[in-house]
């Protein structure tokens, strides 16, 4: 054969899972996040005794495809005074820096595209900050004073709080003493505990920096309607503002996906330690299983023809994925009992049964930030600053002395809860001083003088 | 062959973008195309294995440094002193400064044609597991070997920092007394 051709087919047969891995984030992030945002109408009109979108689909579950074919045909509009090269390129910026960190990320102990990378979480971290980037170059372009304002709102606000939530994150990669993510999945493995119950209060500063970071509220200031129209996507319409949007979510999905990593144990399955709880291998299966199964039965009650014949697809898929996993554990078996197979499949297995927990915690992290979003109003951009630079940042500080003392009693003897509650006692003492000196500062500061502070725009 | 085909990708992407930051006339066109030029030059840093390199030189520069660059563009109009800043004499100070670095790569070039692994193709890519972790070396040499001068930087970034926080400060103050 072609040399040439023997090459590239050794190349696949090596690389053909991170490269699936790379087209599976390339092509589905922008229908999950599409999803992510039917999720989040959804869950508002719930919270808001509401029914959300009911139109296309059955519950409405069509909604994101049906907005994003408006959206492509939509006119697209570039403002005649924006420079336009920029213009163009600061939506495709957000998206790319988003979905190109996704290829660090480890969606279960097979599912990576850069698996070997020594420092994947700094990776991940570094690549999706660039992000913001393509918000004030977009900010800058549009040439409008709102969006300019949205654009350095949502800088400073992003250099604020990721000040809070790299030493956020250092608490825990102290804990781990590693940067490579199956390391520190390994890690957690190995301490018999998530670090989220090792340095809670890292956890929650993460919580709260993600939700700054990804600019949403309580926090969204940087497109707060009321003030600034959409901050700086006021100018953007059509595909591009979709891009925007998706990078956005796609955000959500990456920073969920850290936090995932670091605090909530990465693809492990709930106590992966404990031997007679193996059966919760077989779990994720089931339960896609059970999802079909209410597919069909809620299928018979789809008042139109098309949303019974859609219920009926949906369960047909959720069958296919668990039949795929029946069929991976039988021929597993079978390579066990000695029956050759030609290609090796047996990472797969724990490989998908991993992405679903991994992706299961996602889920669950982004309902958190959605749940936040409709229960707090939104903060006014001093008391924002505020709360980052003077209570934040010197909580995140004293919280890795905190872990590194409680590594160190740990070291010497002490039990490790002992140390942890000890400390996290210290620090949460520590949190009330700097709540109320910061309180007792802005009021002695708003009678002293009562100019409004000039940090809002 | 594909490391090859990588290194001239990221070195001609680093070369074209490196020259549109000089003849672009738009500042912020031209941090854009600096920013190519330094996420180019990471790939590189990154096809070597320097891990740690790579993502310093993304956090950092592009992260950090550029930023601060597009806001100072963007918050000082800079279309109009840019006419007065053409000097006399300036293609004839271009030509020599390319002359001289011309001569210099070109000499070093030829000097260097009889090494070992010279030449358009690269050979001997050092395999990804005989290398050490490089930003485990990284942190060991300098919370060890290089602790003081480490903590000496550091210490000085600190003071410039508050330094400038002091300052930005004591103006806003006199300006409200005024």
């Amino acid at each position: 054969m072609n040399p040439t051709v023997l090459t590239i087919l050794h190349f696949l047969q090596t690389w053909w899972v991170e490269l699936t891995c790379g087209v599976v984030i390339v092509a589905v992030v922008p229908l999950v996040a599409g999803y992510v945002v039917l999720l989040e109408r959804k869950l508002m009109a719930d919270m808001q005794a509401r029914l959300g979108p009911m139109r296309v689909g059955p519950h409405g579950l069509l909604q994101p495809i049906a907005d994003a074919v408006k959206l492509l045909i939509k006119e697209d509009i570039i403002p005649a005074e924006s420079d336009k090269f920029i213009f163009w390129l600061a939506p495709v910026i957000s998206m790319v820096a988003a979905l190109t960190s996704m290829g660090a990320v480890a969606f279960g102990p097979a599912f990576q595209v850069a698996r070997d990378i020594n420092i994947g979480i700094l990776f991940v971290l570094g690549v999706s900050s660039l992000g913001f980037l393509g918000i004030i170059l977009g900010g800058w372009a549009s040439n409008s004073h709102y969006s300019i304002l949205g654009a350095l709102r949502s800088t400073a606000q992003l250099v604020s709080y990721e000040t809070a939530g790299g030493l956020a994150i250092i608490s825990a990669l102290l804990l781990s003493g590693t940067l490579k993510i199956s390391a520190i999945v390994q890690a957690q493995y190995d301490q018999h505990a998530w670090f989220i119950f090792l340095a809670p209060v890292a956890g929650f500063i993460y919580l709260v920096a993600s939700i700054a970071e990804t600019n949403r509220a309580p926090f969204d200031l940087p497109e707060a309607e009321s003030e600034l129209v959409a901050g700086y996507m006021t100018e953007y319409s059509g595909f591009r503002w979709a891009l925007y949007f998706l990078g956005e979510y796609a955000n959500m999905i990456v920073v969920g996906s850290i936090a995932t990593t670091l605090f909530l144990g990465g693809w492990l399955r709930p106590f992966p330690n404990v031997h007679w709880l193996n059966w919760l291998d077989f779990l994720p299966a089931v339960i896609i299983a059970l999802v079909g199964v209410y597919c069909i039965y809620r299928a018979g009650k789809q008042p139109v023809k098309v949303q019974t014949g859609f219920m009926w697809a949906v369960a047909l898929g959720c069958f296919a994925v668990a039949f795929v996993f029946a069929a991976l554990w039988l021929l597993h078996l079978f390579h066990r009992f000695g029956v050759l197979i030609p290609l090796n499949l047996d990472f797969i297995l724990p490989g998908l049964n991993g992405a679903f927990w991994f992706l299961l915690k996602v889920s669950g992290y982004i309902y958190v930030f959605m749940w936040l979003r409709f229960t707090l109003p939104r903060y006014r951009f001093d008391q924002l600053m505020h709360l980052g630079w003077y209570i934040l940042i010197p909580l995140a500080i004293i919280n890795v002395f905190a872990v590194g003392i409680s590594m160190l009693l740990e070291a010497n003897g002490v039990n490790r809860w002992i140390g942890m509650v000890l400390t996290t006692v210290l620090v949460l003492a520590a949190a009330v001083f700097l709540v109320r000196w910061h309180d007792q500062r802005t009021e002695s500061a708003s009678t002293a003088s009562l100019t409004p502070d000039s940090y809002a725009g | 062959m594909l490391d090859s085909v990588l290194f001239y990708f990221f070195a001609g992407v680093a070369v074209i973008g490196a020259a549109l930051v000089v003849t672009s006339r738009n500042a912020i066109h031209s941090a854009v195309f600096l920013i190519t030029t330094l996420l180019a030059t990471a790939g590189i840093f990154l096809q070597l294995r320097a891990e740690f390199l790579f993502i310093a030189q993304i956090i950092l520069y592009v992260g950090g440094i550029m930023v601060l660059f597009i806001f100072v563009i963007m918050l000082v109009r800079l279309d109009v002193p840019l006419h007065h800043l053409r000097f006399r004499m300036k293609n004839l100070v271009v030509t020599v400064v390319i002359a001289v670095l011309g001569a210099e790569a070109g000499a070093i070039i030829y000097l260097a044609r009889k090494l070992p692994g010279q030449g358009l193709f690269i050979q001997n890519m050092a395999p990804p597991d005989k290398l050490a972790p490089n930003s485990e070396k990284l942190a060991e040499s300098l919370f060890s070997g290089y602790l003081l001068p480490f903590e000496i930087a550091s210490v000085l970034l600190l003071v410039a920092m508050v330094g400038a926080v002091v300052m930005a400060k004591n103006k806003k103050r006199t300006e409200e007394e005024s």
